[in-house]
């Protein structure tokens, strides 16, 4: 990106956060809304610091689910592109049925999922990898079919194998598109252990997590509650994309030109 | 010199792809193991197809190409390809670009490491094989690119219009570094090119191509002495050649509609 010297890096969003800020707190005072229906910033910070003790093992807990069924997408995701990438045939019979399994809405298919698996853990889990693995398998699959032509000619000149083929090249070539994939699956993953949670928080034995805070405090109209569990849900998107980026990072800055710096 | 002793031989070879028109026709052509030949012509003129087929990338649809006597693919790992682009891997190191052959053929990490070194401070990098791809220059990358062709000591290089992305003054100096090269272990070499300057000063042989379909239009010898200094590009008899090989290209270039 390009990086304009008028400005340090940290203050375009900073100034953005404040004016949402401002526009925020203009509306409510001007509207004359009520704390219940728009609570105010402050209100918002207030209310998560008094439900600290419900607050921070449920963002633990609706982490940890996160986190399986976000491993679970990019293993499982990786898997299956690498069977489409090798071979036509898999790629016309599998991936239109992939494709109908994401069709489907998850909110159908989650009530299914918690009556097989639970309403614990490996039920989130499920729900989870099922919302975030798609995005991983069309970008790396197509990321597979992109190798450069001749880059396979060369390995074709080496009487490289096709497993020759698929690692040293193929492989390598698509994994900015992986990293891609992983992203958006980051920012899904969160969302499909929160909603997996509500549903489950509905039924007998909810475990906990943030998606059963917001079933709770809906119940009970702690509205700057529910406020300060969507902000902490929106911390712990951020925590899941920054880690994908760090990863993006270390693995791509030395040879990728998305990290080609401008005075080079 | 007979067939036998040939390393590439043509004998009526046509090909098309599929249904399509034909792209060369009446291909007749030996290469001698001493022969640097190279490919001038319009383009679509198949320059780049003649390469394809002796490395067997690309199956011809009549007629005999035998490489090394043997079929085209089986004859691979006698060759060696260039191409334009350099075509290196850009998460590996320069190093590790030109090990990467070695390593298919599942050669021992030490000496792997060891040819590796020796073939790029013989291209002039032997500082450099710790640097990616995107760190180098178009001419940089092209040396190691070469670097990696010749790792496994090919009898035959194949090259398509490699200088052509770069400058002429990085172009002239890699076309001389080429031939020493060449004086250092000896290879033939087929090379694609649209530089009729470049064709003079590199070949003994320069194969002038027509197009539509390809057909070889005329050979032209060049037989100025070895080792060919940077000095003969301004010599008389030099500039001779280069007229008499664009005078053929004339003939077969399609005029300009008036």
């Amino acid at each position: 990106m390009k990086k304009d010297p008028r400005f340090p890096r940290w203050m375009p969003p900073v100034l953005s956060g404040l004016i949402f800020v401002a526009l925020w707190y203009g509306i409510r005072v001007g509207s004359g809304l009520k704390s219940w229906i728009l609570p105010t910033p402050w209100e918002i910070i207030g209310a998560a610091w008094d439900e600290r003790s419900l607050l921070l093992p449920a963002a633990g807990h609706t982490a940890l689910g996160a986190l399986g069924g976000f491993l679970l997408a990019a293993g499982f995701g990786f898997f299956v592109s690498l069977l489409l990438g090798v071979s036509g045939v898999l790629r016309a019979g599998l991936y239109p049925w992939l494709l109908v399994l994401q069709m489907v809405p998850v909110i159908v298919l989650t009530p299914i999922i918690i009556l097989w698996a639970g309403p614990g853990m490996p039920g989130i889990i499920t729900i989870t990898w099922l919302i975030s693995f798609f995005p991983i398998v069309a970008n790396l699959t197509q990321g597979l079919l992109s190798t450069d032509r001749n880059q396979v000619a060369l390995f074709r000149m080496c009487n490289a194998s096709r497993f020759q083929e698929m690692w040293f090249l193929r492989v390598p070539s698509a994994l900015p598109y992986y990293l891609g994939g992983l992203r958006i699956a980051a920012t899904l993953a969160p969302i499909g252990a929160i909603f997996g949670e509500y549903m489950v928080g509905n039924s007998a034995g909810g475990s906990g997590g943030l998606g059963f805070l917001v079933y709770s405090y809906n119940t009970q109209i702690k509205i700057p509650a529910l406020f300060a569990t969507a902000l902490a849900s929106c911390l712990l998107g951020f925590l899941f994309v920054a880690a994908v980026s760090g990863l993006n990072w270390s693995l791509l800055h030395r040879w990728h030109d998305s990290f080609e710096r401008n005075d080079h | 010199m007979g067939a036998e002793s040939s390393i590439v031989n043509f004998t009526s070879l046509q090909k098309r792809y599929g249904d399509g028109p034909l792209i060369l026709d009446e291909i007749n052509l030996r290469v001698e193991p001493d022969d640097f030949v190279s490919f001038i012509g319009p383009s679509g003129c198949g320059k780049s197809t003649v390469l394809k087929l002796v490395s067997g990338l690309s199956p011809w649809t009549a007629g005999e190409l035998t490489v090394a006597g043997m079929k085209p693919r089986e004859a691979r790992d006698r060759q060696a390809f260039i191409f334009q682009d350099a075509t290196l891997l850009p998460w590996l190191t320069a190093q590790l670009n030109v090990e990467l052959p070695l390593r298919l053929r599942g050669v021992a990490a030490k000496e792997r490491i060891g040819r590796a070194r020796r073939m790029l401070a013989l291209v002039g990098l032997a500082g450099a094989g710790g640097y990616y791809p995107r760190q180098l220059s178009g001419g940089m990358k092209m040396r190691v690119s070469i670097a990696r062709a010749l790792t496994l000591t090919p009898q035959l290089l194949l090259l398509d219009e490699p200088f052509g992305a770069l400058d002429e003054m990085t172009r002239n100096r890699l076309n001389e570094e080429l031939l020493a090269l060449r004086a250092h272990s000896p290879f033939t070499v087929m090379f694609v090119t649209h530089s009729v300057a470049e064709a003079v000063f590199l070949s003994n042989r320069i194969v002038v191509m027509s197009a539509d379909p390809g057909r070889f239009h005329a050979e032209v010898r060049v037989d100025f002495p070895d080792p060919r200094r940077p000095e003969l590009r301004t010599k008389p008899e030099f500039q001779a050649k280069v007229n008499e090989v664009s005078h053929l290209l004339h003939e077969v270039e399609i005029p300009v509609p008036a």
